[in-house]
């Protein structure tokens, strides 16, 4: 058997070191180098812990090694405090790894995410997702004062500017503007359904060049808005990443449904999972399946898992599914031949 | 009583219940005539921005602000943001989400359509979507700037007014 090797591009002289240029790329980073080969991309999602010892992030981060292309660090996903995803993500910078850097208009207004994109840059991150944010009154802090100075369409804009046009949203200009490949969510599965594709193409418009979507479990839904996104021809001018993930049981889907904002999980695989002997297995093998029919939907650039409570299987879920067809994903024991770092170091 | 969290609300106001809503929702499945009242609003005051300019827009804010604060109040439960966009949401005011998004929902919806944050009250954005349908025009996709908060309380029929006469809004 041969060992599959990363494609050179996404090899640096050592794993911490930033990445060559390549021509008619947003950022250095890995994930955009990925999706623009054409590659099915996987990223994961990495559960920020409630301690401030940077070995919390690196132990949860380790677990996705050689399986993923990106590590989206949440910023207080589900309105909950958590360690912050700039410094979340400028920890895994330094040892290499390819993080995304997410948003949430809920916490910080236009002067704070301005000077949070410039900070996150100048730490290596090279991509960011912008998202609304879910509700204070979801989390553990519901009396806090929500933000929502912004909204995530005008955050995709204000970044885009400052990377492009090297400008604040007040016009000042910005010496060095930060290189970031600029991501979205979506959520095809929530009323109004026909609106959101054009949404989509909002975001796009705004600057968009990647998109996350919400958990999919419903692949008929995802079928229509896919198809809508292709008319639209959406497909061709962002990359987008279906949302999956495992459930660890029937009672898991009942309380995620009801109590995660923005989560559909149809009855029959609520059914599927009550059914089965083994429930966290047939979470899994729900999972995989769905992964392997969204590789061959049309349109779709890869799957974004959120394993929340399971990273551990992360690795596992993608192996079994098959989708990376032997690829393999960036890893920092991973040592170049020498000729290929000679020809880095160049 | 289901705990609604006071902190989306301006001070001192209650959370919507649904009985309230009836108005706001008749605005929306009459948002085809209202566009066509709104046109004419505007070139009235259009027309009227000369006079306006003469007798002085500082003189006229207060009286603008209140008369915009209650026929808009009465009938989209305007939140005086200052920088009406009915016409770009099917006539359904952005200001009552929670989140305050003027460029389309979140993707918290309930499948009934009802919002993330009230469980009770349909989504802005779902009514939105369903006033935009019954106007003329496309003007749902266009994006929306960063709201400018200085304008909260002012008269957004008095700044179409100034900039059509060329003034600084």
């Amino acid at each position: 058997m041969i060992e599959a090797e990363p494609h050179p591009h996404d090899i640096g002289v050592d794993p911490g070191a930033p990445l060559v240029d390549l021509p008619g790329h947003s950022s250095r980073g890995r994930l955009e180098r990925v999706l623009r080969r054409g590659e099915f991309a996987i990223t994961a999602e990495l559960n920020p812990p409630d301690s401030a010892n940077p070995d919390d992030v690196y132990e949860r981060a380790q677990i996705f090694e050689g399986w993923v292309d990106g590590i989206n660090a949440t910023d207080g996903s589900g309105a909950h405090c958590h360690m912050s995803s700039v410094a979340i993500c400028a920890l895994l910078t330094r040892v290499g790894y390819s993080p995304v850097l997410q948003i949430s208009c809920r916490d910080y207004n236009r002067i704070a995410i301005q000077g949070n994109v410039l900070g996150a840059a100048a730490l290596q991150v090279g991509n960011i997702l912008c998202l609304t944010g879910d509700g204070v009154q979801c989390g553990d802090h519901p009396e806090a004062k929500p933000v929502f100075d912004l909204d995530s369409i005008a955050l995709l804009g204000i970044i885009k500017r400052m990377r492009d046009e090297g400008k604040y949203l007040s016009g000042r200009p910005v010496t060095t503007p930060p290189r970031v490949f600029i991501g979205a969510a979506e959520n095809p599965f929530a009323p109004p359904y026909d609106f959101r594709p054009i949404r989509l193409a909002k975001k796009i418009a705004a600057g968009a060049q990647f998109v996350q979507t919400q958990y999919c479990f419903d692949l008929d839904l995802m079928q229509r808005f896919m198809a809508r996104v292709r008319d639209l021809g959406l497909d061709r001018k962002c990359f987008i990443l279906a949302g999956v993930g495992p459930l660890a049981s029937a009672k898991t889907a009942r309380w995620m449904r009801a109590h995660v904002p923005g989560v559909h999980i149809p009855d029959g695989v609520v059914k599927r999972l009550e059914g089965a002997k083994n429930q966290k297995a047939e979470g899994k093998r729900i999972c995989i399946e769905m992964i392997q029919a969204l590789r061959e939907l049309k349109g779709i650039a890869g799957v974004h898992v959120m394993a929340y409570r399971q990273e551990e299987y992360v690795s596992e879920i993608v192996h079994e599914s098959g989708v990376l067809r032997g690829r393999a994903p960036w890893r920092r024991d991973f040592i170049p031949k020498m000729q290929a770092v000679e020809s880095l170091a160049q | 009583m289901r705990a609604v969290p006071f902190a989306f609300e301006p001070r001192g106001k209650r959370p919507p219940r649904r009985s309230s809503f009836r108005l706001r929702f008749w605005s929306v499945r009459h948002a085809g005539f209202l566009q066509r009242v709104y046109d004419t609003i505007q070139r009235l005051v259009l027309a009227l921005s000369p006079l306006l300019r003469r007798i002085g827009y500082a003189r006229l804010e207060a009286p603008f602000a209140f008369a915009e604060r209650q026929i808009k109040g009465a009938l989209f439960d305007c939140r005086m943001c200052g920088d009406c966009i009915l016409s770009s949401t099917g006539m359904s005011c952005p200001m009552n989400c929670p989140k305050a998004l003027r460029n389309g929902p979140c993707g918290g919806v309930r499948a009934d359509g009802c919002c993330e944050v009230y469980p009770d009250m349909p989504c802005v954005w779902v009514k939105a979507y369903e006033g935009s349908r019954s106007m003329r025009g496309d003007a749902i996709v266009a994006m929306q700037p960063p709201l400018d908060h200085r304008l909260k309380g002012s008269s957004a029929w008095l700044r179409i007014a100034r900039r059509a006469a060329g003034e600084p809004a």
